[in-house]
């Protein structure tokens, strides 16, 4: 499984548009109800190591029922998801990160009160070595360290990594959050919505973590409504509509327009035809 | 403060650290605030009163005195960084109490002579039942928060009524006596390296819990889980497990206090320990935990504790009416939870 990870550690981005790589990730034919309503039906979906995906579509469209069962918040109620090969079932968010499939929600799910290191280890702490460690005393230099070193690899910049989180601004927040994921992600990132609140400098900083984390082999899956910021991180759009792919689009091929005409459902098949 | 969006961000790198730093001087400031107000409050008495209020004696006598309250302290610090709050833990040390008492009681036997024959039989058992209890109690508050989804302070409500009319039921509301006297010298009066054993088992329990909270992993989940409960269960955190264990060790040391409060007095005081949870909350407070949870330490709750020993002592001996205690406490929890507010707003508007 390391070798994923290793393949993608080559400087060179992965060719874009390579449908020969196995995907790393895939959704077979899922479909997930809440009571009378179709959130999803058949939705089929895969990402590649070292490939971004972007997920567009309107407000209601299932994005986020999608993200929910890809990152084991939700379980769909027909079809099937592949890790690699292995058919899995996701059953809590805590399996999927187990399996090396990391979710950055858009609520950022920090602890506003620790620090950036102990966000980081947050639920994967160090304990020192020794009976110390045996009571659970927490090894908070090493933390720290490492925390510093892997943020520093991402390019992400934290102010601090001794006063809590809550005094950072959005977008610092939101790079630990992102760096948190690309750290103990071994296979998929998935990020719902990252750029939300973010003004122009920070969502391109968010943007550069997107690739440094991709050049490093993982999978993305990234939810946005951010036209521009779609072309500029995407390998491949998924444009979901009423519960279903409405399209699959390549940012070199694909215009503004198609994409919208795909996220309203205006002249669909042309926008699929290019 | 209303720096234009692209200073910014043009700033940030050599910005940011010089406003860190300036925060954590801010923070470690109101941070030591209470603990330069209870220096502040031992040079003015001893000012005024010199060597009366200035004495070794004294001071451990302070200590005795506080020594409940920083096992509740301790207990609610836990809960309160927690997320949590217990409100009855009064009425489980009483009702830990009562059932120590009967223990005791009864394993000791008869007294022949005015002897008990089986007195520190007795008195191990007392102390084993009380903290038993305590826990049970604080078992069962933690198992109604977390599988009934009711908010702590509700379920404890209800508890602090239970555990109390319970234990008047069991005593017919009579408090128990006819304990050995041996409760007292042996335990409640010991003195140990100059200090009375209860002093001491205060201490290293603040000593170890403060230790703990700090730098181990049960540590920080409990700030995490104060913080972002959200967030420590998508991080793996078994978020109502770590609920139950706080509940169940502020139980036991509420049964801790219980029996200590017992050794003192040779009896029970059912009616004694009505205000115990306000007066542990108060501490946390106090000492700079945030109600909402995620913020606080034991050693502020400490101080916490020192703070309302001192000054009710301090008031005593210069001859104030020590109700005017009751008005200063009240006075400093509303300052410190102001300085709290303060801090906060600060800090978020960064």
């Amino acid at each position: 499984m390391n070798d994923i990870r290793l393949a993608g550690k080559e400087s060179e981005p992965p060719p874009r548009d390579d449908r020969t790589r196995a995907p790393v990730l895939r959704a077979v034919a899922v479909s997930k109800r809440f009571g009378h309503v179709s959130a999803l039906r058949e939705v089929t979906l895969e990402v590649a190591p070292g490939e971004v995906l972007a997920l567009m579509g309107d407000n209601g469209a299932g994005k986020s029922t999608l993200v929910k069962i890809l990152s084991g918040a939700q379980q769909p109620d027909e079809g099937q998801l592949y890790l690699g090969d292995e058919p899995i079932t996701l059953g809590s968010p805590h399996a999927a990160r187990v399996l090396g499939i990391e979710t950055v929600y858009q609520d950022l799910a920090l602890a506003d009160d620790l620090s950036a290191a102990a966000n980081l280890f947050l639920g994967r702490e160090h304990v020192r070595r020794g009976p110390l460690g045996r009571l659970g005393v927490l090894d908070v230099k090493r933390m720290r360290r490492e925390a510093e070193a892997e943020i520093d690899n991402l390019g992400a910049h934290v102010p601090d990594y001794r006063s809590p989180v809550r005094m950072f601004s959005g977008g610092q927040r939101q790079s630990v959050a992102i760096a948190r994921a690309a750290i103990w992600a071994r296979h998929v990132i998935i990020m719902d919505e990252p750029t939300a609140a973010l003004g122009l400098v920070q969502t391109e900083q968010v943007a550069q973590l997107i690739k440094r984390t991709r050049d490093r082999g993982i999978a993305v899956i990234v939810v946005s409504h951010s036209v521009p910021f779609v072309f500029d991180v995407a390998d491949r759009i998924a444009v979901l509509r009423l519960g279903t792919t409405s399209a699959v689009l390549s940012p070199k091929t694909a215009t503004h327009d198609d994409i919208v005409a795909a996220i309203t459902g205006a002249s669909v098949r042309t926008a699929a035809a290019r | 403060m209303t720096t234009p969006l692209v200073v910014d961000h043009t700033d940030a790198p050599a910005g940011e650290p010089t406003r860190g730093r300036m925060r954590q001087v801010l923070t470690t400031l109101t941070g030591n605030w209470v603990f330069l107000a209870l220096i502040v409050l031992i040079v003015v008495f001893t000012v005024d009163s010199g060597s009366t209020f200035f004495a070794v004696s004294n001071f451990r006598n302070i200590l005795l005195n506080a020594s409940d309250t920083m096992l509740l302290a301790v207990g609610s610090a836990y809960l309160i960084i927690g997320g949590q709050l217990d409100l009855s833990i009064g009425s489980v040390l009483v009702f830990s109490q009562v059932i120590g008492a009967k223990v005791v009681v009864a394993v000791s036997g008869t007294p022949v002579g005015g002897v008990f024959p089986h007195a520190l039989l007795g008195i191990a058992a007392g102390i084993v039942a009380s903290v038993v209890v305590g826990a049970a109690w604080g078992l069962l508050n933690g198992v109604l928060v977390t599988r009934l989804r009711i908010p702590s302070f509700i379920v404890t409500l209800g508890t602090l009524g239970m555990a109390l009319g319970l234990a008047q039921v069991i005593t017919a509301g009579r408090d128990v006596t006819g304990l050995p006297p041996q409760i007292a010298t042996g335990l409640g009066f010991r003195q140990v390296l100059g200090l009375p054993l209860p002093v001491w088992v205060a201490l290293v329990v603040a000593l170890i819990a403060g230790l703990f909270l700090a730098k181990t992993r049960f540590g920080r989940y409990t700030y995490a889980v104060g913080s972002n409960s959200e967030a420590a269960r998508r991080s793996g955190i078994r978020v109502n497990r770590q609920a139950v264990i706080l509940f169940v060790i502020m139980g036991a040391l509420a049964g801790l206090a219980g029996v200590l409060d017992l050794a003192r007095f040779t009896t029970t005081s059912v009616s004694g320990h009505s205000a115990d949870n306000l007066v542990a909350i108060a501490a946390v407070i106090i000492g700079g935990a945030s109600l909402f949870g995620g913020r606080g330490t034991i050693f502020g709750a400490a101080i916490g504790v020192l703070i309302p020993a001192v000054l009710n002592n301090g008031l005593v001996i210069v001859g104030v009416q020590p109700f005017w205690q009751t008005v200063a406490i009240g006075a400093i929890l509303i300052v410190a939870v102001t300085f709290d507010h303060i801090k906060r707003t600060q800090l978020l508007r960064a």
